[in-house]
């Protein structure tokens, strides 16, 4: 197991280096240099004060020598320092957003997966009765709405017309000065509603996966034999079938972890969240090259620990892969 | 179970929330001494190093916390900020400025023309990286005699040199030998102005709070919140819930959606002319817009008001040069202006040999009058005002396309390359009505800003002549027949000055709208 590990570990390296080559390479092909946001259409730019800039960010260096500093700062942890004219080192701009991103998406998160599977298996388990249709239009339904859409109808009802909830952002004004309860519920209240429309909108994937895996489980041999010899359905659910329908599901999970520290760019626009989504789309906006660079970089690792944990579990699970078989 | 926890555990949530002794329900409606005025914006200011920084939200932030030399009135009209005054010698080279006295930095330092010197160094070292150098660039020398009196000399007279000392001044004390890039000043700025910097919580919001000490007394509100709302919809709403006090409003907005008599009685809407202005561009490169009977004939297709109605619900005027209507050097009755006339622009076209094709195009010499619009992705006002354009311009025979580009590509790529037919874009216009940046025939290279390749030897020598005398007499007469010179051959279409329509809660008194718009008297606004 530890030499399978120690392989997989040494083979992630040059998959990293590939894949900061690859984006450092796309977003250089990119149209427009940050210099040229920022002094874009300005009387007062001269080329001789874009020039200036240039120099300032080491853009004007082969692309080649940008990519080996840029490397070398890397291998020694450092992310380097935005082209945004606060000239602040990446590495402080994403601490700043990622607790926000992280947690938002960690509840919902568990939100989705503690809704959706018991969505998923209580229609497997009534299928194709009146509950089962029930749940797949209200599941549908979640699918199919624009979630911008869902998520400005939910500000107006709450938020204007019936003034429970706040609309937009993370804190009340003037919220530092509370007690720490008081902060705490005034960070949920802004939570509820993004939370509750981001959930909404990823229950029909995750729902109506767990359902068809419920439904196959369910049509298996010993769960005909289980009944057979009377064991009680609640048991023969919950015991037996759900164990083996949730190990698929489980390995979903595996795959969400990179998109925890991603943030959605619309999401956190409308909701006014100060997250990971709207940092990078405004990195992209800017040119911002190192600020991409960074939270693709650390994107880049969080999907590779992804996978390789994964893989770990199944190769715990079926020896044959970690023996080279399989 | 898990289900009905949660939804428990919500509406746990939401009654609390409605609970009045919570402390959310005690922050709105504050009034009086001690109120605060909350602003939306969609963008997070970058740095609050003015000269580092070049995006609005920077500058709205950076007004407030620090001053000029000079500033513009109500009436845009230069008055002394941290000068008292200032003289111009006789022959237009020199300037004296004479500063207050007994002005501080918010962190009780005496403001002194080191302060100044300091500012006008730092911005034209080569090690600074800013797009502010030019103007100053022009001063041969600076001095500051004493501690109250600064002066600048010029090789040959320069009038915009005035207000180019409204540049926010920086504080030598604190930055003087240090490398201005790696300031902490950037994010805890130290000014003069009216307002201190209190705090910046990244992505969320910036506060500031009334300076006590201002030199002009100071200001009524007594803390300034600057909210990050990326999104207008959410921001109307947030307006909508008393979340925040004052936000611009799109026409729809204006028009429909706050007329209600609920809406006007808790705010007052304010609209007046924006400075700026959006135009039709020709490539005169191309052979087909070097025939000034063409570029005439397509204004007179278009009907500006048609697009105003129609892209601006009314909220905007035409505008027929590069000024604002009302401006002291704008003209409004220019000579040879071509109006709505579709008729007049069948004539020119068959004037300049094209004549109408089967297929209801015009042509010559077998060539269809056709061309693309080229615009920036992201406005929709634009790409409307580029679609009206193109139905006009069909009507009397002229094929057009248009094509909608991600602002970064449309300058590198097309700009840039001089690879267009026709550009819809819009200029902001500045307060001097120097137009040198734009429209001087030397400004035609790679990444400057008369891109369409504009060459008149007259308007050179105006423009040049214009911004060489500090006699506005001179100068108007300058400016007004640039404007003759510019309706006459239309190297752009001007379309139109968009309406600005800010929006702010009845609470707030003290706003006196004005052509310089409502913020000229901010510190003045109060809650009663």
């Amino acid at each position: 197991m530890a030499n399978y590990l120690i392989k997989r570990i040494l083979m992630l390296i040059p998959l990293l280096l590939g894949i900061t080559l690859i984006t450092f390479t796309v977003i250089h092909l990119a149209p427009g240099e940050p210099v040229e946001m920022q002094t874009a259409m300005s009387p007062k730019a001269s080329a001789a004060s874009r020039a200036r800039l240039r120099e300032f960010y080491g853009l004007d260096k082969p692309l080649h020598v940008q990519y080996g500093m840029w490397l070398s700062n890397l291998s020694r942890l450092d992310f380097g320092r935005s082209f945004a004219p606060d000239n602040r080192p990446v590495l402080d701009k994403i601490k700043e957003r990622i607790p926000i991103t992280i947690s938002l998406n960690v509840v919902a998160l568990i939100l989705e997966f503690g809704l959706a599977l018991p969505i998923g298996i209580m229609a497997a388990v009534h299928r194709d009765t009146l509950l089962d249709r029930a749940i797949s239009v209200f599941v549908f339904v979640g699918f199919a709405v624009p979630t911008f859409w869902l998520a400005l109808l939910c500000m107006y009802l709450f938020g204007v017309k019936l003034s429970w909830l706040p609309i937009s952002g993370i804190h009340s004004l003037g919220s530092d000065h509370w007690s720490w309860w008081w902060r705490t519920l005034d960070l949920a209240r802004h939570l509820v509603l993004p939370i509750s429309i981001a959930t909404f909108g990823s229950l029909a994937g995750l729902s109506r996966y767990m359902r068809s895996t419920m439904i196959e489980v369910l049509s298996q041999d010993y769960i005909t034999t289980a009944r057979a010899k009377g064991v009680r359905e609640r048991v023969i659910i919950y015991r037996h079938a759900l164990k083996n329908a949730l190990l698929p599901v489980i390995t979903l999970l595996g795959f969400s972890l990179p998109a925890l520290i991603g943030g959605s760019v619309i999401f956190e626009t409308i909701f006014s969240i100060p997250g990971m989504g709207q940092l990078f789309y405004q990195g992209v906006m800017a040119r911002d090259y190192p600020l991409v660079m960074g939270i693709l970089v650390i994107g880049a690792c969080l999907t590779l620990v992804g996978n390789l944990l994964a893989d770990l579990c199944y190769a715990v699970a079926d020896p044959r892969i970690r023996h080279g078989r399989g | 179970m898990i289900l009905a926890r949660i939804l428990c555990l919500l509406l746990l949530l939401m009654c609390a929330a409605c609970g009045q002794d919570a402390p959310w329900n005690k922050v709105q409606a504050q009034g009086g001494k001690g109120a605060q005025f909350v602003t939306g914006s969609i963008g997070e200011p970058s740095t609050l190093i003015p000269i580092l920084a070049s995006d609005s939200a920077s500058s709205d932030i950076a007004g407030l916390v620090y001053n000029g030399l000079v500033r513009y009135d109500k009436n845009l009209k230069l008055e002394g900020d941290l000068a008292e005054s200032w003289d111009v010698s006789g022959d237009g080279l020199q300037i004296t400025f004479h500063l207050r006295r007994g002005v501080k930095w918010h962190d009780g330092h005496d403001f002194t023309s080191r302060d100044v010197l300091y500012t006008y160094r730092v911005t034209v070292d080569p090690k600074t990286p800013t797009a502010y150098a030019e103007d100053f660039k022009q001063v041969q020398s600076a001095q500051a005699p004493d501690p109250y009196t600064f002066r600048v000399s010029y090789a040959k007279p320069f009038a915009p040199a005035l207000a180019s000392w409204g540049m926010p001044i920086l504080p030598a004390h604190l930055l003087e030998g240090k490398d201005i890039t790696k300031s902490p000043l950037s994010r805890n700025p130290v000014g003069t102005g009216p307002y201190i910097f209190k705090e910046w919580v990244p992505g969320q919001r910036l506060a500031l709070e009334a300076n006590p000490n201002y030199w002009e007394g100071a200001p009524h509100l007594s803390r300034y919140v600057y909210r990050i709302i990326p999104d207008n919809s959410t921001m109307y709403m947030e307006l909508k819930a008393g979340g925040v006090d004052m936000m611009g409003l799109s026409p729809v907005q204006y028009q429909r959606q706050t007329t209600s008599r609920q809406f006007l009685e808790r705010f007052n809407k304010y609209r007046y002319p924006a400075s700026a202005y959006t135009y039709l561009g020709y490539n005169l490169r191309l052979p087909m817009f070097q025939d000034v009977r063409v570029r005439r004939a397509i204004t007179c297709a278009i009907n500006k008001e048609e697009i105003i109605q129609g892209v601006l619900l009314g909220m905007g005027q035409i505008a027929h040069g590069p000024y604002k209507p009302g401006t002291w050097a704008y003209k409004a009755k220019v000579e040879n202006d071509p109006g709505y006339d579709p008729a007049r622009a069948k004539a020119l076209l068959e004037e300049a040999g094209y004549r109408m094709g089967g297929d209801g195009i015009m042509a010559r010499g077998g060539k269809p009058l056709s061309f693309t619009i080229m615009t920036n992705q992201g406005n929709d006002q634009r790409l409307k005002c580029a679609q009206i354009i193109q139905m006009r311009l069909r009507q009397v025979g002229i094929d057009v396309k248009i094509r909608v580009m991600e602002w970064a590509s449309f300058l590198t790529n097309f700009i840039d390359k001089g690879k267009f037919d026709a550009v819809l874009m819009g200029w902001t216009i500045s307060q001097d009505p120097d137009l040198y940046d734009v429209w001087h025939s030397s400004k035609t290279g790679p990444k400057e800003l008369n891109f369409i390749h504009y060459l008149n030897p007259e308007l050179d020598r105006l423009i040049v002549e214009g911004r060489g005398t500090f006699d506005m007499a001179k100068r108007r007469d300058c400016y007004y027949r640039i404007q003759e010179i510019l309706a006459k051959d239309q190297p752009y279409t001007f379309l139109y000055v968009p309406d600005a329509l800010p929006v702010v809660t009845s609470r707030i008194k003290g706003i006196e709208p004005a052509p310089a718009g409502i913020m000229h008297n901010f510190i003045k606004w109060y809650v009663e």
